[in-house]
């Protein structure tokens, strides 16, 4: 097969997973829809029915994964590189690890009701991938030419995916505590999911599983930096931020082991430690200073 | 000893304990990480001093007072390295007495049964005849490799130590990253040089064009090498201009004298001997000019570099002639495959030369070189000049001026080589992955206690620290086994 051959099944790949996320985002909404009403009032639904629909989009899921996963491969093998050369592959790879993590998640914890978010952020993620970000497949600048671009972004982004995973999680535990302090009962979305304490447990657990992931991530890039730019630590502000994520989740693991923080205040910490990582993300890349811009040598 | 200087000492006591407990290190990193930002967002000279410049100029004001707390060096200031200096200390004063306590441990039984077991987490009471419970429970904790400590009437079982060692393991790692941070400072050296193609370069302080080196470093300790340039060859994209390759061939010989070895540099793979490291950082043209006089004297013949501007290798330089009377300055630019607009007027359209052009305007008068201020190589001080003339010239073309004339010969390519010695990169490098150890060690070992105390009756429980899952099954089981069922 050609180089352009793989590209197009690339984005054949990239596009079926589109369509494998839309069924499960169809199943799932079906699983949310009905499951709760069953609740209070009698549906022709019953909670098998829905089991099996949620049942369905976790197949769709781990379907659609596995596409995006070969759409990922055979772009790497049309430019004969790893793919992750420019933001269409970052997206498509970022949307791998997030779908990734979440089976993961799903797999340890019973994680089915982010089925639901997880869609719908998949599908923007390609979405805009494939309409915005979109770039043929093309040869890498020298600087990136290198097996730690495969050892380091591919850490990055997969921690990077845990982290906003943790984030969701985090999110949903502080929306559903104020409810919950208020007295109020949850609303009628989040009947199905877990108590608070295990969403608690829950975003804990994801970041003290990435960590040593994001550790080895920063590692890694300084280890490439030192080949490429001769010196492995030099405060480019990708680095700096890098550091300052780095440092947020450490405050954050050890206010919960050392100090014992739970619940809200923790959820806090864990939400301001991902915006860190977000802020790097869009603020490096977008207003983007350093030499992470890859502006060639 | 009198009672002021005792209680002096009481304080130094006091400081240092607070120093160096765990909270503190955390507050400190906590700290670094805040210290940090500026740093990202205030352009910093050792990044990129243009910048730094254009603040000045846009903000004299705001840029004066940012200075005087050091906010365009955040990483080198006085603030900055106070927090790292006592970040450095207060791990060593929390982490080594640890660490022996630790070192201590590792060879100790478990501590006593504590004597109300229903304080404790999951206590619970087992149906199992009393003689038969000890015995039965060690031999089922041992199979679980729980450290156990065997009394007249109870059994205190211990599991997850290396959750401890893990967490020293990572914070001396962090130690030894700082060491070598700092060997590298105060040992190492890191300097650039400009070097075209054919031309050789000896590794000493003269040869470069800018040098730093460590407050301990001597000028002696430069390794004596040297590089002659054989090729440089840029590869691009033609789709998007964007470069694909760059491979620099060099002759090398270390010693300079030794028999010269034929090495490649690439942007990815630097030239190393021993700590030293030899990188391809930047590249560019060097327009090849012959100037005459009016009587047809060569005055200058050669190769200057010029600086790119753009991607596509726009490059604007200066050539200065100052032993000419009246003194002449060039300020020109290289385009090395020429194109134009009627806004941008001529530039580059790609960064390889296909169709090059020399634009030169030609100026007379005093290049103010004997001024004692230092000038940029790149661009003529126009300040005490007039122009004379504007050509742009295709290769071999030639421009006739008053007072002389000027020919386009060709050009070469230059690269811009930075050389660094780094003697503390490889501690750093052990503390990283030692660090990564320890992480791994401390976040995914549960440390955990169970009891198992006869009394009128047989009572179990646990203790999970940090309120680490899996205890309430491990205690079951524990329960299950008891009772046999
Ligand atoms: C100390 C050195 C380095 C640190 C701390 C570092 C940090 C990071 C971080 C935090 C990310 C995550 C994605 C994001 O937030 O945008 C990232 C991504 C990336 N890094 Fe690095 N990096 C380092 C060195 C390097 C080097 C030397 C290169 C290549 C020459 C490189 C190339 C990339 C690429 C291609 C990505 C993915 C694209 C992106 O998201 O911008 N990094 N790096």
């Amino acid at each position: 097969m050609t180089s352009t051959n793989y590209a197009y099944l690339s984005n054949y790949a990239i596009y079926s997973a589109m369509v494998l996320y839309t069924i499960a985002f169809f199943a799932h909404s079906i699983e949310v829809a009905f499951s709760v009403r069953s609740d209070e009032v009698k549906t022709k639904f019953d909670f098998a029915r829905t089991d099996r629909a949620g049942r369905i989009g976790s197949a769709m899921i781990f379907l659609a994964f596995i596409f995006i996963f070969i759409g990922v491969i055979f772009r790497g093998i049309s430019a004969h590189r790893v793919p992750w050369g420019n933001m269409y592959e970052f997206s498509i790879t970022g949307a791998l690890a997030f779908t990734g993590s979440y089976l993961v998640a799903l797999w340890k914890y019973k994680l089915r009701w982010l089925g639901l978010p997880v869609s719908i952020a998949v599908l923007l993620t390609l979405g805009t991938a494939i309409t915005v970000l979109y770039r043929p497949s093309a040869p890498l600048v020298p600087a990136l030419k290198s097996t730690w671009l495969a050892i380091h972004v591919s850490a990055a982004i997969a921690s990077g995916g845990v982290f906003l995973l943790a984030n969701c999680i985090a999110a949903t535990y502080l929306i559903l505590d104020s409810y919950e302090s208020k007295g109020l009962p949850r609303p009628n979305w989040a009947k199905q999911l877990p108590s608070l304490e295990s969403l608690d447990q829950l975003s804990y657990r994801l970041v003290a599983f990435v960590f040593p992931l994001w550790t080895f991530a920063v590692i890694a890039g300084a280890i490439w930096a030192e080949s490429a730019w001769g010196r492995y630590w030099g405060w480019d502000p990708k680095e700096t931020w890098a550091f300052i994520t780095w440092v947020a989740y450490a405050a954050y693991l050890h206010a919960r082991v050392t100090v014992g923080w739970r619940g809200r205040k923790a959820a806090w910490l864990c939400l301001f430690a991902g915006s860190t990582f977000l802020f790097n993300y869009i603020y490096v890349n977008i207003w983007g200073t350093g030499r992470h811009t890859y502006s060639g040598l | 000893m009198s009672t002021p200087q005792l209680s002096n000492f009481a304080l130094l006591r006091w400081a240092w304990r607070q120093l160096t407990s765990m909270r503190t290190a955390l507050l400190l990193l906590l700290l670094l990480g805040f210290a940090a930002i500026p740093g990202s967002l205030f352009p910093q000279r050792t990044q990129n001093p243009m910048k730094v410049t254009e603040y000045f100029t846009n903000n004299p004001g705001l840029a004066k007072w940012l200075d005087r707390l050091r906010l365009f060096d955040v990483y080198s200031s006085p603030w900055f390295s106070a927090i790292y200096l006592l970040l450095f200390i207060s791990l060593i004063g929390c982490v080594l007495p640890r660490t022996i306590e630790h070192l201590k441990a590792i060879g100790a039984k478990p501590p006593l049964t504590p004597k109300f077991l229903d304080r404790m987490e999951y206590p619970t009471s087992v149906e199992v005849p009393k003689d038969q419970a000890l015995d039965l429970a060690e031999k089922y904790l041992r199979s679980k490799r729980f450290r156990i400590r065997r009394d007249a009437e109870s059994i205190s079982a211990e599991k997850g130590y290396s959750r401890e060692t893990g967490n020293l393991l990572f914070h001396l790692s962090l130690i030894l990253i700082l060491v070598g941070v700092g060997i590298g400072s105060l040992f190492g050296s890191k300097g650039e040089a400009i070097v075209s193609v054919g031309d050789r370069f000896i590794n000493t302080p003269t040869s470069y064009d800018n040098l730093a080196f460590g407050k301990f470093q001597s000028e002696g300790s430069l390794i004596p090498f040297a590089l002659t340039v054989t090729d440089f060859k840029a590869t691009y994209d033609i789709k998007t201009n964007a470069p694909s390759d760059y491979k620099l061939s060099v002759l090398a010989a270390n010693p300079i004298g030794a028999k010269e070895v034929a090495k490649v540099i690439k942007v990815n793979s630097p030239l190393t001997y021993g700590n030293t490291k030899i990188y391809l950082q930047a590249n560019g043209y060097s327009p090849l000019v012959t100037v005459r006089d009016k009587s047809g004297k060569v005055t200058f013949q050669g190769g200057t570099v010029f600086l790119p501007q753009d991607g596509n290798l726009t490059s604007s330089g200066a050539i200065k002639l100052p032993d000419m009377k009246p003194q002449i300055g060039f300020v020109a630019s290289f385009v090395p495959t020429y194109d134009r607009s009627n806004k941008r007027g001529a530039f580059s359209a790609f960064p390889e030369v296909l169709d090059p052009r020399l634009l030169v305007s030609v100026w007379t008068g005093n290049l103010g070189l004997d001024s004692g201020r230092p000038q940029s190589v790149y661009r003529v001080d126009t300040s005490n000049m007039t122009r004379i003339g504007l050509a742009q010239l295709a290769l071999h073309q030639t421009y006739k001026f008053s007072e002389g004339s000027i020919t386009f010969e060709g050009w070469k390519p230059w690269v811009n080589l930075q050389i660094v010695d780094d003697p503390g990169k490889m501690y750093a490098l052990f503390g990283a992955i030692f660090a990564i150890l320890g992480l791994l060690l401390s976040l995914f070992t549960r440390q955990r206690r169970i009891w198992v105390k006869v009394s009128d009756r047989v009572e179990i429980a646990g203790l999970a620290k940090n309120a680490a899952p899996g205890l309430a099954k491990e205690i079951s089981d524990l329960k299950i086994k008891l009772e046999g069922k």
